[in-house]
């Protein structure tokens, strides 16, 4: 019976809790998500990064990525040429949390997998700002963002995609899906005087063939350990 | 003496020309062969079915008793030709020429071969020399000695002392002589020029557009008995009389112009006597040996007199 | 026919002309290289375009010694036709000119093996050509510009695609492709003879052989469904650019290249067949013109 009872009002507590969770504040989530990232002032991190666009065949790049606060962020491959995604400053969540310079607005919940995250738009207060709209998607039991889309005015929607581990404390994910706008790529003419195989291409897509990927799977991150200025330029 | 070579009923049209015309003849071994005719007769064309540089229309040629068309390779591996102008590689040397020609004869060749062929041909000092830097006279020695560099038994020149000389000239006749003398080569060797073939060959065929004139050696065709005496004197009528009147009338040959005589060389003096004796006044006895006449005349057709050939 | 062909190899040798055309590859390599090393920016900037506005890269590292060996390549292989006529254009017609002909047709050695040999010369002296190709493109541009992995520009169908190829990944490709490449050229070399075999001087097949060349790649760029069909698969010249097809690497259903592979290997293989159909039709013309030949010159 005492048994009884006290699983009773265990459920009783925890149901509150997380009613009392779920009527948080929007505006208090944005700053836990944020207090997480804050708590890095620079990484170092090793990973693999796999490019998908139409029309460029490049194999899986290695490559390494720093930042330091408050928004520098370099993506350099290790070995080889790397085609890298000029929007991929934005992986940098500092990018898009860093100026408080922005309203929040709450706009409901949804799941991501088996997550149930809050979304929260974040518009620019300045007018000036290349970005128009950001969306964010936290998970609000573990102040993660999981999910992120940028709307800028000069390079169309990014659209991140995270999945946390091992430094989920930190706010850094193990891998980062990476979705951006990229332009028709055309040779110019007459220049290549190439190989006719025969062969033809699976129809694109035309819509498709427009967006671009690219997937980084993080292999290890090294923390607050400073990093120079000299990995930027 | 045995067969060398024999063509029978040779025939070659290039388009509406009829280069050879069913020509036959024979080369036995140890000849020299002169191939007589003007330019244009059809020596050269004959001479290159011989050596298979031309597939003939008909006919056959058999050399060494073997077909050509048929043992190409075997019968041309005993032949050593120059045909018309020496042409060598003029890029390369003297030395280099040779051993590369020595060696596509299916020869093996050293250094010492090589060099006694040039010393041969007088072109020793000369062998590592460019064929560019050659006077035409250098060429047609190098071209002989490639010709004999891998010792055949038939040796074919054709028109072997076109542009050399008088001393390359005789050098060249003399060198034939000696082969066929002294290493007792068959040789066959073309020319435009009677006395050319008169001072070096034994036998002898004349052609003229592709036909066979005459052939036979070449003492019988040029013998004595058939000399042509032309005679100019003071007053022709009456000394043609004189001699239809005399003895000599059996000589008597039919002319268009001046007094023609057909006789053996050795009488040509009694003849001269006679007429000093009837008082004609000689101007010129001209004694002519009838196929000379006869191959002039193909050269200058105005000339041609038709007895003359018989 | 080995004495023979160490002959020929060796009059070959001694002819002036044989090294114009390794000095022609010297002068257009050099000036590649040194355009590339001074400029190659501007380049890859042509190239790249827009992907430019939405990638960054490195191109100081594009611009690798692979890379130089492609782009001298896709252009050294149009007009290489030329340099490989300037020698068998003129193996028969040649010693014809010079009056030699006559005197090799009357030793004891068959029309047929003089037409295999002066081929098989050709075709030895083409291998040398593409070697030095190698030499200079490949080796000396890696020397100069050093290693990295390789981008190739392909218009494929009606879209253009960037390929990367890893550069332990590309030695090999470059060896199939300078194989492939002689195979090509022994077209040419086979035509020039059959031309050779005609004329009397080494000017007229030449001139034939690169006049046949042009009009035929002229053809096979004619973008004309009728001509695609129909005369387009025929042409030996559309084949001249397989040796790509090497580079072409296979690629996963992500876009991912494959390492080792080539996308597609039927094709080059096919065309391979066809121009060793073209090698052999046009030799065994060219032998059977040559024995029937009567020799005039």
């Amino acid at each position: 019976m005492i048994n009884l009872i006290r699983n009773v009002s265990l459920l009783v507590f925890f149901n509150s809790a997380s009613l009392w969770v779920a009527a948080q504040d929007i505006n208090t989530l944005v700053l836990k998500a944020k207090q997480k990232i804050d708590k890095v002032n620079d990484y170092e991190a090793s990973g693999k990064m796999k490019t998908n666009v139409t029309f460029l065949k490049v194999p899986i790049a290695t490559v390494k990525i720093y930042f330091k606060k408050p928004n520098k962020l370099k993506v350099k491959s290790e070995k080889g040429i790397s085609f890298i995604p000029k929007g991929a400053v934005s992986i940098n969540m500092n990018n898009i949390l860093g100026n408080n310079d922005y309203t929040i607005i709450d706009a409901g919940k949804e799941m991501i997998g088996n997550n149930l995250v809050r979304v929260a738009r974040l518009l620019p207060n300045d007018d000036n700002s290349d970005v128009v709209l950001s969306t964010i998607y936290i998970d609000e039991a573990n102040n993660l963002i999981r999910k992120a889309k940028t709307t800028t005015k000069e390079n169309g929607t990014y659209e991140l995609e995270m999945t946390y581990g091992r430094y989920a404390a930190y706010g850094l994910p193990d891998k980062i899906v990476f979705s951006f706008n990229t332009k028709d790529y055309k040779l110019p003419k007459g220049v290549t005087f190439d190989f006719d195989d025969g062969s033809t291409n699976n129809p694109v897509d035309k819509a498709k063939a427009k967006k671009g990927r690219a997937e980084i799977t993080f292999s290890s991150y090294t923390i607050n350990k400073g990093l120079p200025e000299s990995v930027f330029l | 003496m045995s067969l060398m070579l024999q063509v029978n009923n040779l025939s070659k049209q290039f388009d509406s020309l009829k280069a050879v015309d069913d020509l036959s003849f024979t080369v036995n071994e140890g000849d020299v062969y002169g191939f007589l005719g003007q330019n244009g007769a059809g020596k050269s064309t004959t001479i290159r079915m011989l050596l298979t540089l031309i597939k003939p229309d008909s006919g056959e040629i058999n050399i060494f008793g073997k077909s050509v068309l048929h043992h190409r390779n075997e019968v041309l591996r005993q032949i050593g030709a120059v045909i018309e102008r020496p042409d060598l590689y003029k890029y390369l040397t003297a030395y280099d020429n040779l051993s590369i020609f020595a060696k596509l004869s299916g020869l093996k060749i050293s250094r010492k071969l090589i060099m006694d062929q040039l010393q041969m041909v007088g072109l020793a000092d000369r062998s590592q020399s460019k064929v560019r830097t050659y006077s035409q006279g250098m060429k047609q020695r190098l071209g002989i000695a490639v010709a004999l560099v891998h010792n055949p038994k038939l040796i074919i020149l054709d028109e072997p002392t076109n542009g050399l000389d008088p001393q390359g000239i005789a050098d060249m006749r003399n060198l034939i002589l000696t082969l066929c003398r002294e290493h007792g080569k068959t040789v066959i060797v073309s020319s435009h020029l009677l006395t050319e073939i008169e001072q070096i060959a034994n036998r002898m065929i004349i052609i003229h557009k592709g036909k066979k004139i005459t052939e036979g050696s070449v003492s019988e065709l040029l013998d004595p008995s058939h000399t042509i005496v032309e005679l100019q004197t003071i007053d022709d009528s009456k000394t043609l009389e004189l001699i239809k009147a005399s003895s000599w009338s059996a000589f008597l040959q039919p002319a268009k112009s001046g007094i023609r005589l057909q006789m053996n060389k050795v009488a040509i003096p009694s003849l001269a006597a006679w007429l000093t004796e009837t008082g004609t006044g000689v101007l010129a006895i001209n004694p002519k040996n009838s196929l000379e006449d006869y191959f002039l005349s193909l050269t200058n057709p105005a000339n041609y007199v038709e007895s003359a050939a018989n | 026919m080995w004495n023979l062909l160490q002959i020929e190899l060796y009059k070959i040798s001694k002819r002036p002309r044989t090294y114009i055309a390794f000095a022609a590859i010297t002068a257009i390599v050099a000036i590649f290289q040194f355009a590339f090393k001074a400029d190659g920016g501007s380049y890859m900037n042509l190239m790249l375009q827009s992907v430019q506005d939405t990638f960054d890269l490195d191109k100081s590292k594009a611009i690798n010694g692979y890379f130089m060996c492609y782009i001298i390549l896709n252009t050294l292989l149009i007009q290489i036709p030329i340099l490989v006529a300037l020698v068998a254009g003129d193996a028969i017609s040649g010693e014809a000119n010079m009056g030699t002909l006559r005197l090799l047709l009357t030793k004891p050695i068959s029309r047929t093996q003089i037409i295999l040999v002066k081929f098989a010369a050709s075709v030895i002296y083409t291998i040398g050509l593409l070697i030095w190709m190698a030499l200079m493109a490949l080796f000396v541009s890696l020397l100069i510009f050093g290693a990295d992995d390789m981008l190739i520009f392909r218009v494929k169908g009606d879209e253009s695609q960037i390929l990367q190829i890893t550069k332990d990944d590309i030695m090999w490709r470059y060896f199939a492709a300078f194989g492939y490449a002689a195979v090509a050229l022994t077209v040419i070399a086979a035509l020039a003879i059959l031309l050779s075999v005609f004329a009397e001087n080494s000017i007229g097949p030449i001139i034939a052989t690169v006049c046949i060349v042009i009009v035929c790649t002229i053809i096979s760029n004619i973008n004309v469904p009728i001509i695609d069909n129909t005369i387009k698969p025929w042409l030996f010249t559309s084949y001249l650019v397989g040796w790509k097809g090497f580079f072409y690497i296979g690629t996963n259903a992500d876009g991912e290249p494959l390492k080792g592979t080539i996308e597609n290997w039927p094709a080059i293989r096919n065309s391979l067949y066809i121009l060793l159909a073209h090698i052999f039709i046009l030799i065994s013309a060219a032998v059977i013109v040559f024995k029937r030949k009567d020799i005039l010159s």
